[in-house]
C-alpha cells in the first residue's frame, strides 16, 4: 500500500518485536519500564473497566426502561451510577488516553522511551491498584453498620452526603482512597509526559514541528497539574472529616457544602478537557491522513488548544449555577463558559478546512473520526445551551445534562478512541483490524448511540432529574426511556463486535507492515510493532511531516514552513 | 453485452432496494415522532410549558439559544456533509495526493471573529435574564415561605401565618397587573437537595448551613409537579414536589384551616381516641408534631393536618386510609431506605392509629 519511501530502509526488519511470548512473559510485563508495554497495559486495563462500567450502564437502562420497575433495588441502583461514573472517568477515560499518549509520544518525537521510565511504571501500577481498590469495596465495603457495600454517593460525591453520619461504613472511604491513588498516578504520568516532550525530542523536532497529538497531550498534562491537586486535597480533607473530626465539609459544625463543590468542579471541569483534548489529538492525526492533506492551520490549532487549556480553568462553577452564587458570580461564569466555545469552534473549522479539497478515504478510522466531528458539534451546541445560566437552572441535573455529557464522552471521546484503535492497532500489534467487522461495529454503534443519547435529551426537557432509580408513569418519560434502553443494547452489541475484532485480528489480521495508511508522522517509519528501542538510528526531521518529505523529495513540507 | 445489461439491472434493483429501505426507515421515523408527540404531550413537568414569570423568561431565552445553535448546526454540519461528499475518494482519481494547503490567517481570523460576535450576543441576552430573575427586589406584599429539605421530604413554614406543613406547598396565584409573588427561603436539615418545579421556575439548591432564595408567581390556579433534583441519598427518586397554586380566597381559607390546632376531644370516635393514645405512647412523637398534643418532634413531617393532604411519603403515595396503614406498617415497602422505621404495631393498634390520623383534617 505504501510507496517505497526512503525512510523505510532505515528499519531494522530483523529486530525482535517488543512483545515476546513464552515463559517469563508475565514477569516481563509486570516489571517492564518500556513505554510501549506500559501503554498497552494502560489500554487493556482501561478496556476491561470500560466493559465493566458499560455493563453497569446496561443494568441501569433496564431498570429505567419502564416506570416503577423493580429490576434492581434503589440501593443497588445508586451504587451502579456511582461506580459507573467513577469508573468511566477515573479508570477508563484517563488511563486509556494516557495509554495512547504513553505509547505514541516517544514514537512521534523520535525518542527511545519516556523521560522517566520507572516513574512511568509506578504511575501505571498505582492507578491500576486504585481501580482494583474501588471494586474491592463490593466485597469489603460494608462497615460496622452493615451500610453499603460499593459507594453510593454519586461520582461527584457532594458533601455532606459523604459525611460519616449520612454514609456510615467504609464504602465512601474506598471511593476516596481509590480516587486519591488514581490522582497520584495521573500526576506522575503528566510529569513524565511534560518532561518527555520538553527534553526528549529528536534532532530537528522543534516545538513547532511536533505532531499536534504531542502538543495536545502536553497541554493536557499541564492541566492535570492544576486540576488534580485540588481533588487530591479535597479527598484528604474528606478523610480528615470522616476519621479525625475536622469540619471542612461538616455543615452541622459550620463547615461548607459549597466548598466541596468548588474543590470538586475546579477539578471536574478541566477534567472534561483533560479527556477531550487527547480525543482532539487523535482526530488531528487521523483526519489529515485520510483526507490526504496536511492539517489546516497548524499554529491556529496549537493556539486554540493552549487557549482551551487556560480558559477551561476558569469555567468550573457553571456546574453550580443552581447553588445561589448570586447574579454577579453567575454572569462571570456564563461569560467564561461561552468564550471557551470560540477556540473549540476554531478547531472544528480547521478540521473542516482540512477535509475541504482533500480526497477522503472512508476507512474505519476515518468513519469514527467523522462520527466524532458531527457528534462533537452537537455536544458543543448543547453545551452552549447549558452555559446560558437561566436555561441551565432548568436543565442542570436533568437528563438533558446526562445526554449532553454523554454526547461529549461517548459521541466525542469514545468515537475518537475507536478511531485511534483502528488507526494505531496495526502499529501496536503488526496486524490490521478487520475492516468488515470495523464497519459493522461502526454502524451498530452509531445507530445505538443516536437512539440512546439523542432521545435522552427529551425526558430532561420534560422534567426528569438524573440519578433517580425509578419514576412514575404519566410524566411523558416512559416512551423515551424505553428507546434509550433499546439503543443501549445496540451499542453493547457493537462494542462486543469491537472486542471480538481486537482479539480476532491479533491472531488472524492481515500483516500490516510499517506504514499501512501511507501516513506522515514518525511512528510509521519504524517496524510494526516497533522494536523495544523504537528507532535503530535517531531520526532527523526537517518539517512537521517527516515521512511526507521522504516520500515527496521533490516537494517537501520543509520548504513551506 | 448481455452481461452488462444484467449487471445494470442488478444495480437498479439494488438502488431500489436501498430506496425502499430508506423509505421504510423514514416511515418508521415519522411513526416514532407521531408517537413521541402523543407520549410527551401533556407532560405535567415540561419546561416548554411555562406558567410563571421565571419559567417564562427562561423559555424565551431558551428559544433564542435554540434557534442560534440550530442555525450553527445546520451551517457547520451542512458544510461538513458537503465536503465529505464532494471531496470523497473516487475510483477515477489519479493515485496522487491532492494539493496541500497549510492554512490561511485571514480565514482563521474570520472564523474567530464571527463566533466571538455570536458569543457576545448570547452573553448579553443571558445576563439580562439572570439579573431580571435573581436581582428582582421583593415587593412588600410578597408571601414568605421557608422551605427546608429533609431526607426525603419537604418542610414548609409560613412564618407570618404561623403555619407548618409538609410536602404539599400551597401558594396564592399572582395577578400579572398587581403581582403577589411567593418568596421561598430555602435551606436543608441534612444534605443538599434541589427544588425544581419545571413549569414555574428553574432549580434552586437547598444547602445545609446556607440560605438561598427564589420566587414563584403562577398566574393560573392548579397543581404543579416536580421533584428533588440533587441526589440526596437512597430515596432521592421519591422526594416529589407538589405545588398547589390557589386563588387568593382559596389560599386564605386554606391558611385559616391550617392555623387550627388538632381536635382535643375525640370522645365521639373511640377507635381514634385509642389511636391517639397509641400514637402518643410510641416513638411517633420523637419525630412528628401534632399541635395541641405532646408530640413535638421535628425529624418527620408535621402531622397536625395530615388528612388535609392528597399524598403521603412526599408525594409518593395517595393519602387513603388503606395506603396510610400499609405505610405505617412498613415504610420500606414503598420507599426502601426511608428514614421512618417500621413501628411493629399489632393490627389492632395499627387500625387505631390510622383511625386517629384520618381525623387530623
Amino acid at each position: 500500500m505504501a510507496k517505497e519511501a526512503p525512510v523505510l530502509e532505515a528499519i531494522d526488519q530483523t529486530a525482535p518485536a517488543s512483545h515476546s511470548s513464552g515463559p517469563g512473559v508475565v514477569y516481563e510485563w509486570l516489571t517492564t519500564v518500556d513505554h510501549k508495554k506500559i501503554g498497552i497495559m494502560y489500554i487493556v486495563y482501561a478496556l476491561i473497566f470500560l466493559v465493566l462500567a458499560g455493563a453497569q450502564a446496561l443494568l441501569m437502562r433496564i431498570q429505567l426502561a419502564v416506570p416503577n420497575n423493580h429490576f434492581v433495588t434503589p440501593q443497588v441502583f445508586n451504587r451502579l451510577f456511582t461506580m459507573h461514573g467513577s469508573t468511566m472517568v477515573f479508570f477508563v477515560g484517563i488511563p486509556i488516553l494516557f495509554g495512547f499518549g504513553n505509547y505514541l509520544i516517544p514514537l512521534m518525537i523520535g525518542a527511545r522511551d519516556m523521560a522517566f521510565p520507572r516513574l512511568n511504571a509506578f504511575s501505571f501500577w498505582i492507578s491500576a491498584f486504585g481501580g482494583i481498590l474501588l471494586y474491592l469495596s463490593y466485597f469489603a465495603g460494608s462497615g460496622l453498620y452493615g451500610a453499603g457495600s460499593a459507594p453510593d454517593v454519586g461520582w461527584f460525591a457532594y458533601a455532606p452526603l459523604t459525611a460519616k453520619v449520612f454514609s456510615p461504613g467504609h464504602s465512601t472511604d474506598y471511593w476516596t482512597l481509590s480516587i486519591l491513588m488514581s490522582g497520584i498516578g495521573t500526576t506522575g504520568t503528566a510529569i513524565n509526559i511534560v518532561a518527555t516532550v520538553i527534553c526528549m525530542r529528536c534532532k530537528g523536532m522543534t516545538m513547532t514541528r511536533m505532531p499536534l497529538l504531542v502538543w495536545l497531550l502536553l497541554v493536557t498534562s499541564c492541566m492535570v497539574f492544576v486540576a488534580v491537586s485540588p481533588l487530591t486535597a479535597a479527598q484528604i480533607m474528606l478523610t480528615l472529616d470522616r476519621y479525625l473530626g475536622s469540619h471542612f465539609f461538616d455543615t452541622q459544625a459550620g463547615g461548607s457544602a459549597v466548598l466541596w463543590m468548588h474543590f470538586f468542579w475546579i477539578f471536574g471541569h478541566p477534567e472534561v478537557y483533560i479527556l477531550v483534548l487527547p480525543a482532539f489529538a487523535f482526530i488531528n492525526e487521523i483526519v489529515p491522513v485520510f483526507s490526504r492533506k496536511a492539517i489546516f492551520g497548524y499554529s491556529a490549532m496549537v493556539a486554540a488548544s493552549v487557549g482551551i487549556g487556560f480558559i477551561s480553568l476558569s469555567v468550573w462553577a457553571h456546574h453550580m449555577f443552581t447553588v445561589g452564587m448570586g447574579p454577579a458570580g453567575n454572569t462571570f461564569f456564563v461569560f467564561a463558559t461561552m468564550v471557551v466555545s470560540v477556540p473549540t469552534g476554531i478547531k472544528m473549522f480547521n478540521w473542516l478546512a482540512t477535509i475541504w479539497g482533500g480526497r477522503v478515504r472512508f476507512r474505519t478510522p476515518m468513519m469514527f473520526a467523522i462520527g466524532f466531528l458531527f457528534q462533537f458539534l452537537m455536544a458543543g451546541l448543547t453545551g452552549i445551551m447549558l452555559s446560558a445560566a437561566p436555561f441551565d437552572w432548568q436543565l442542570s441535573a436533568s437528563y438533558f445534562v446526562v445526554a449532553h455529557f454523554h454526547y461529549v464522552l461517548v459521541g466525542g471521546i469514545l468515537f475518537a478512541l475507536f478511531a485511534a484503535f483502528y488507526y494505531w492497532y496495526p502499529k501496536i500489534t503488526g496486524r490490521m483490524m478487520s475492516e468488515t467487522l470495523g464497519k459493522w461495529h461502526f454502524w451498530l454503534f452509531i445507530i445505538g448511540f443516536h437512539l440512546t443519547f439523542d432521545f435522552m435529551h427529551i425526558p430532561g426537557l420534560l422534567g426528569m432529574p438524573r440519578r433517580i432509580y425509578t419514576y412514575e408513569a404519566g410524566r411523558g418519560w416512559e416512551y423515551w426511556n424505553l428507546i434509550v434502553g433499546i439503543g443501549a443494547m445496540v451499542q453493547a452489541i457493537g462494542t462486543l463486535i469491537f472486542v471480538y475484532n481486537l482479539v480476532h485480528s491479533y491472531f488472524r489480521g492481515k500483516i500490516a507492515g510499517p506504514d499501512p495508511w501511507d501516513a506522515w508522522t514518525l511512528e510509521w517509519s519504524t517496524a510494526s510493532p516497533p522494536p523495544s528501542y523504537n528507532f535503530a538510528v535517531e531520526p532527523n526531521v526537517g518539517s512537521r511531516r517527516p515521512l511526507w518529505d521522504l516520500k515527496h523529495p521533490e516537494d517537501p513540507d520543509s520548504s513551506y514552513e | 453485452m448481455p452481461f452488462d445489461v444484467t449487471n445494470r439491472f442488478a444495480r437498479i434493483t439494488g438502488s431500489e432496494k436501498r430506496a425502499s429501505a430508506w423509505l421504510s426507515s423514514l416511515a418508521s421515523l415519522v411513526v416514532l415522532l407521531v408517537n413521541a408527540r402523543q407520549a410527551s404531550a401533556g407532560s405535567p413537568t415540561s419546561i416548554f410549558d411555562p406558567a410563571a414569570t421565571p419559567a417564562h423568561s427562561i423559555f424565551s431565552l431558551s428559544m433564542l439559544v435554540l434557534s442560534v445553535t440550530l442555525i450553527i448546526f445546520l451551517v457547520v454540519a451542512g458544510l461538513l456533509l458537503y465536503a465529505l461528499i464532494r471531496f470523497r475518494e473516487r475510483s477515477t482519481d489519479s493515485g496522487r495526493d491532492p494539493a496541500q494547503v497549510y492554512g490561511s490567517n485571514q480565514i482563521e481570523l474570520s472564523w474567530t471573529v464571527v463566533p466571538i460576535l455570536i458569543v457576545v450576543m448570547l452573553f448579553l441576552s443571558t445576563t439580562r435574564v439572570i439579573w431580571e430573575t435573581e436581582a428582582k427586589p421583593k415587593p412588600d406584599n410578597a408571601l414568605d415561605v421557608t422551605v427546608i429539605g429533609h431526607q426525603f421530604w419537604w418542610e414548609y413554614r409560613y412564618p407570618k401565618q404561623g403555619v407548618v406543613t409538609a410536602n404539599e406547598l400551597h401558594i396564592p396565584i399572582s395577578d400579572p397587573h398587581s403581582p403577589t409573588p411567593t418568596y421561598l427561603e430555602m435551606s436543608s436539615a441534612d444534605v443538599t437537595h434541589s427544588f425544581w418545579i419545571p413549569r414555574l421556575a428553574g432549580k434552586t439548591d437547598l444547602i445545609p448551613n446556607r440560605v438561598n432564595t427564589m420566587w414563584l408567581d403562577p398566574s393560573e390556579a392548579g397543581l404543579y409537579l416536580g421533584q428533588c433534583a440533587q441526589y440526596c441519598g437512597t430515596q432521592h427518586a421519591k422526594m416529589l414536589l407538589r405545588v398547589y397554586a390557589q386563588t387568593p380566597q382559596d389560599f386564605a381559607a386554606w391558611v385559616k384551616h391550617q392555623q387550627q390546632p388538632s381536635r382535643a376531644d375525640l370522645s365521639d370516635q373511640p377507635q381514634a381516641d385509642e389511636g391517639r393514645k397509641v400514637f402518643l405512647h410510641n416513638a411517633c412523637i420523637n419525630c412528628h408534631t401534632v399541635t395541641g398534643t405532646v408530640a413535638t418532634g421535628r425529624f418527620g413531617p408535621d402531622l397536625t393536618h395530615l388528612a388535609s393532604r392528597d399524598t403521603i411519603a412526599s408525594g409518593a403515595i395517595p393519602n387513603t386510609p388503606k395506603q396510610l396503614r400499609a405505610w405505617i406498617a412498613n415504610p420500606d415497602e414503598f420507599k426502601p431506605g426511608s428514614l421512618m422505621p417500621a413501628m411493629h404495631l399489632n393490627n389492632h393498634d395499627l387500625d387505631a392509629v390510622v383511625a386517629y390520623l384520618t381525623t387530623l383534617h
